[in-house]
């Protein structure tokens, strides 16, 4: 599938298309097919993200999984600080980026 | 410490006013991003991974204690309670805010900082050696000269759309400790027979996809024709550097494919009508900087000795500090390197604290090193032993200065969006593994450096080993070097062979650090075994 991330203009925050809106959690993204360049131009006109692009993605157990290590490392922080990932309370969280 | 004039908070104000403008503008839209992408990163302003990063410039890596605690205060107020001392003496914030980016600038300009020039296509920060005027070697304090240099290059509109970014360095001492020959330009402070001080200019010299190390162009320039040769120099690369094509657009391209006689001839040529021209600027200014840098009030008489028996302590003495100029003192180096930690990273709270120690401790000063450590300049031995019980009780005495486990690493995958592979969890296992076995303190000096990607912010070049991050189909993946320094006897490392994955690179470290231990003769470092026997042996041990 294809999934559409950016970050939110005022914060930064990584963040991924979800339908309606921008959610900080990939497995809220949704398959924007090809209509990524679309959604991408019109939310940054509306100032909703910036750098907004699509990337490949599979689905499997633990839900959405971006095809590049980089996108999965965006996805939830940086792995040698598990505090301050999406997921502080699990110090294995990093190995799914791998 | 130098402080600004009215000239210069005047200019850094009213940077913050302009810059607080364009981000409310483009928040309310009337600009792109297009327009603002430019505008935010001449303040220093990236967007990285997880959020937007701040690179805030340390002038030749010299900060007040003042400095260094707003440095603490800014990490907690607008960041998550730490920032990131860098390969360039500066210090970057990975999670800001680009509502907060303007009011950040303001804090910083109220303790005379800013983030001007530490991005784009200009002279960036200067860098200089973190033991400068208090070194025992050096023939004169080089910062003087950085100042003067920081005051040509900032907002020089010639050089602020240059072919590509541009890094100097200056040095006083004959032992480099600011890899200068790695630098676009690196000036080293000499003395002629007559006993007069001047700069030898080399130039063409830098890391990233193709490293290269710095021709000597000029052996003695004298001391006011500097901001004069340092424009030649500028001129012919503004003029002649490639901006047809990015990767070729760095001057050690340029001085490589013209050669450094005719690109030395072009700067002579240069220099010649530069200098009918009275572009430099009076000595009394340099008159004017250079007391801001005078010799602070040492103490006579003091103890010369440090007394303790305390194993620890006498450890990192041993380690940790560095011969002073004045009788009774030495530099300390405060390690940002606990084993397992993260090379350079710094909590709020120990950024705070060290600024503390800068003014209780050491005159007021510290200062940021290339290899991510502080420095406290002045201390006097007889006040070692209380520094040192403050740095053990907060995590901040690792004694391993030039030891394998003082790891240089970039930010890497965790944080950098340029990134192959992730850097600081490899350093993090290296240093476990080395604290682990107790083979640090056997290997001496072994200077370790690693880069997430071939751009190598971590100097992966210069490193007696290096590790350089890859991409290999989408997996993360290590190339080992061995036989770089950045010192004097500046080398570039060579590629061992084929690359190896995490675990991997830790094995084959390992492996060579004990070769050396095997074929080492009385006095030698890892990197002059190497240089003794080169690399098969190496590589033997590595993949035979
Ligand atoms: C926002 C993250 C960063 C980005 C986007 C970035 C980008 C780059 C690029 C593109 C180059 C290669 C330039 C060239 O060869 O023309 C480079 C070189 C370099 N960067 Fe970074 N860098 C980042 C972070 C850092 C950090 C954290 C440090 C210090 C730890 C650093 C220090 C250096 C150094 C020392 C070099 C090599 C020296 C040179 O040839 O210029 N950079 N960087
Ligand atoms: S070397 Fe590469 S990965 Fe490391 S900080 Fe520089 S650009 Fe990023």
């Amino acid at each position: 599938m294809k999934i559409l991330t950016g970050n939110d203009l005022k914060t930064g925050d990584v963040t991924w298309w979800d339908g309606q809106g921008w959610s900080r959690h990939v497995n809220d993204a949704v398959d924007v097919g090809a209509m990524a360049d679309e959604i991408a131009a019109r939310e940054e006109a509306a100032r909703n993200v910036v750098s907004a692009y699509a990337i490949d993605a599979t689905t499997d157990a633990d839900g959405i999984r971006p095809a590049h290590i980089k996108d999965r490392i965006r996805a939830l922080g940086p792995t040698v600080r598990p505090d301050l990932t999406l997921k502080p309370a699990d110090p294995e969280a990093g190995n799914w980026v791998i | 410490m130098y402080q600004y004039d009215k000239y210069d908070q005047q200019m850094v104000d009213t940077r913050v006013e302009e810059f607080r403008d364009q981000t409310r503008r483009r928040l309310s839209g009337e600009l792109s991003e297009e327009k603002f992408r430019p505008l935010r990163l001449m303040n220093g302003l990236y967007l990285q991974l997880h959020a937007y990063m701040l690179r805030v410039a340390v002038p030749y890596g010299t900060l007040s204690g003042a400095q260094m605690k707003a440095l603490g205060d800014i990490a907690d107020k607008y960041d998550r309670g730490y920032g990131h001392f860098t390969t360039r003496q500066n210090i970057q914030y990975n999670w800001i805010k680009l509502e907060d980016a303007p009011e950040i600038l303001a804090d910083l300009a109220k303790v005379e900082m800013h983030a001007i020039q530490t991005s784009g296509n200009c002279i960036r920060n200067i860098s200089s050696d973190h033991f400068a005027g208090a070194a025992a070697d050096e023939i004169i304090d080089p910062r003087p000269y950085a100042e003067l240099l920081r005051q040509w290059s900032s907002f020089h509109p010639e050089f602020s759309y240059l072919p590509r970014k541009f890094k100097i360095a200056v040095i006083a001492s004959d032992t480099d400790r600011a890899a200068m020959r790695l630098h676009d330009i690196g000036i080293q402070m000499v003395r002629n027979d007559a006993g007069e001080i001047g700069c030898a200019f080399y130039v063409g010299g830098g890391m990233g996809r193709t490293p290269m190390v710095a021709p000597l162009i000029n052996a003695f320039v004298p001391l006011d024709e500097l901001i004069t040769y340092s424009e030649a120099c500028l001129r012919v690369y503004n003029r002649h550097g490639r901006r047809d094509n990015k990767y070729k657009a760095r001057i050690k391209i340029l001085v490589h494919e013209m050669g450094k006689d005719e690109y030395t001839r072009q700067v002579e040529e240069e220099f010649t009508h530069l200098k009918a021209q009275g572009i430099e600027p009076p000595l009394a200014e340099l008159a004017r900087i250079e007391p801001y840098f005078a010799d602070p009030a040492f103490k006579t008489g003091i103890v010369d000795e440090i007394a303790s028996d305390a194993p620890d302590f006498a450890l990192w003495v041993g380690r940790n500090t560095v011969l002073h100029k004045a009788p009774g003192y030495v530099s300390a180096v405060i390690s940002l390197k606990p084993v397992g930690g993260i090379p350079g990273d710094a909590s709020a709270d120990q950024i705070r604290l060290m600024g503390d120690l800068a003014t209780e401790y050491s005159f007021d000063e510290c200062r940021v090193m290339h290899t991510q450590n502080i420095v406290l300049p002045h201390v006097e031995k007889g006040r070692l032993k209380e520094l040192y019980d403050t740095l053990a009780a907060n995590g901040l005495a690792a004694p391993n200065l030039d030891t394998i486990e003082d790891i240089i690493a970039c930010p890497g995958l965790d944080y950098c969006s340029l990134a192959n592979a992730r850097s600081i969890p490899v350093a993090q296992k290296i240093s476990e593994r080395f604290a682990g076995n107790g083979k640090t303190a056997a290997l001496g000096e072994l200077k370790l450096k690693i880069s997430g990607c071939i751009n190598a912010c971590g100097h992966h070049h210069a490193g007696h080993i290096g590790i350089l991050g890859v991409d290999k189909k989408g997996v993360e993946n290590y190339q080992l070097l061995l036989g770089g320094s950045e010192a004097q006897d500046t080398s570039l490392g060579k590629i061992t062979g084929p690359g190896f994955d995490e675990d991997g690179i830790v094995d084959a470290v390992e492996k060579a650090t004990d070769v050396y231990l095997e074929k080492r003769e009385d006095g030698e470092r890892f990197l002059d075994t190497y240089r003794r026997i080169g690399m098969d042996p190496f590589k033997e041990a590595i993949y035979g």
